[in-house]
């Protein structure tokens, strides 16, 4: 089932035009990667703060409402380019390990984001103004920065396992 | 670009040296090294986008330019160390690759000039943190700047990643 809907997705027009043009698969990429530069650039900016290591003078809510807006467009462009990417070779992709990983380390982090605004963020307005952060705060962020940087990682290591320019 | 050819026998040099040896044939190296590069674009971007929007009063306007500017400027300069080394290492691994490619050449001059830019911005704050409010047509200037700088940084990041794709000459 999924195998042919993988298929089906390589053989799409859009997909195909990708994978045998010129040109498409680099500028999508340039794309994904500008994307996702700013998206874990900018959870660094919250996971710092959260751990109290920079914008120290700034709360965290103030922190969060400045970076994460920014965060969540380059998301989006980072998934509608990286869909792009995998669909031009959806059957390679999605049984590659490093793939697979990335994939999961993205859910991983969204676990993570909920949980931090389900328990740990609630009761923020009696910490949000000190520049040290409860130990649960600091966990959430640690945990977020080790997770995006193993997604750079593992999206750079897809590259040198399926052969493409690297 | 047949100029570039002229790199030849450096190239040559440079590719049998021990240390492209080792990076050459150990299997990990490349793709980490490439990691830390990207994540080093990664905090020079962001600290570029989140300049370049407070100026363009898009966003952070709860914070005044210089201070947003005094936050996220040393994210701008100090991963340059480490992307200047990775890079390094990069061009070590293989030389030709980045030496002979027009597409790298282009990707250092326009570094430079997101240096100037980003210098020519930086500068006047130092002796005077409102250098860029005293005036509406400062105000304009600092706009400009920041409106010039992003296409630049994002020219920056596409050049890099084109390195693959286009051969040395």
């Amino acid at each position: 089932m999924i195998e042919h809907l993988l298929q089906w997705l390589q053989d799409t027009a859009v997909a195909t035009a990708i994978r045998e043009g010129e040109s498409l698969f680099p500028w999508i990429e340039c794309v994904h990667v500008l994307a996702l530069t700013v998206v874990v650039g900018s959870i660094a900016i919250v996971d710092l703060r959260l751990l109290g290591l920079a914008s120290r003078d700034r709360s965290v809510a103030q922190t969060a409402a400045a970076a994460l807006p920014v965060t969540w467009c380059a998301f989006a462009l980072a998934v509608v380019t990286g869909g792009l990417l995998f669909s031009s070779n959806a059957t390679t992709y999605a049984h590659n390990f490093y793939f697979q990983m990335k994939l999961a380390l993205i859910a991983v982090a969204g676990i993570n984001m909920s949980v931090y605004h389900l328990f740990v963020n609630p009761d923020e307005a009696k910490w949000h103004t000190a520049a040290a952060t409860p130990l649960r705060a600091r966990i959430a962020g640690a945990i977020s920065l080790c997770l995006w940087i193993g997604v750079v990682a593992f999206g750079r290591w897809i590259g040198f396992t399926i052969s493409a320019p690297t | 670009m047949t100029s570039l050819h002229a790199l030849d026998p450096f190239c040559s040099w440079l590719e049998h040296t021990p240390l492209s040896q080792t990076l050459q044939n150990t299997e990990w190296i490349i793709p980490a090294v490439q990691t830390v590069h990207i994540l080093s674009v990664a905090a020079v971007m962001s600290a570029v986008v989140m300049i370049d929007l407070r100026l363009l009063g898009i966003s952070g306007r709860d914070q005044a330019i210089p201070a947003v500017a005094g936050r996220f400027l040393p994210y701008v300069w100090w991963p340059l160390p480490i992307l200047l080394a990775t890079g390094a290492l990069l061009i070590v691994a293989e030389p030709a690759r980045a030496l002979e490619n027009p597409v790298f050449i282009i990707k250092m001059s326009l570094l430079v000039l997101a240096a100037a830019i980003t210098l020519a911005c930086q500068i006047p704050l130092r002796r005077d943190a409102d250098y860029w409010e005293h005036s509406p047509a400062r105000r304009r200037t600092a706009r400009l700047i920041a409106v010039l700088s992003l296409p630049v940084w994002i020219a920056i990041v596409f050049a890099g990643r084109w390195i693959a794709y286009v051969q040395g000459t």
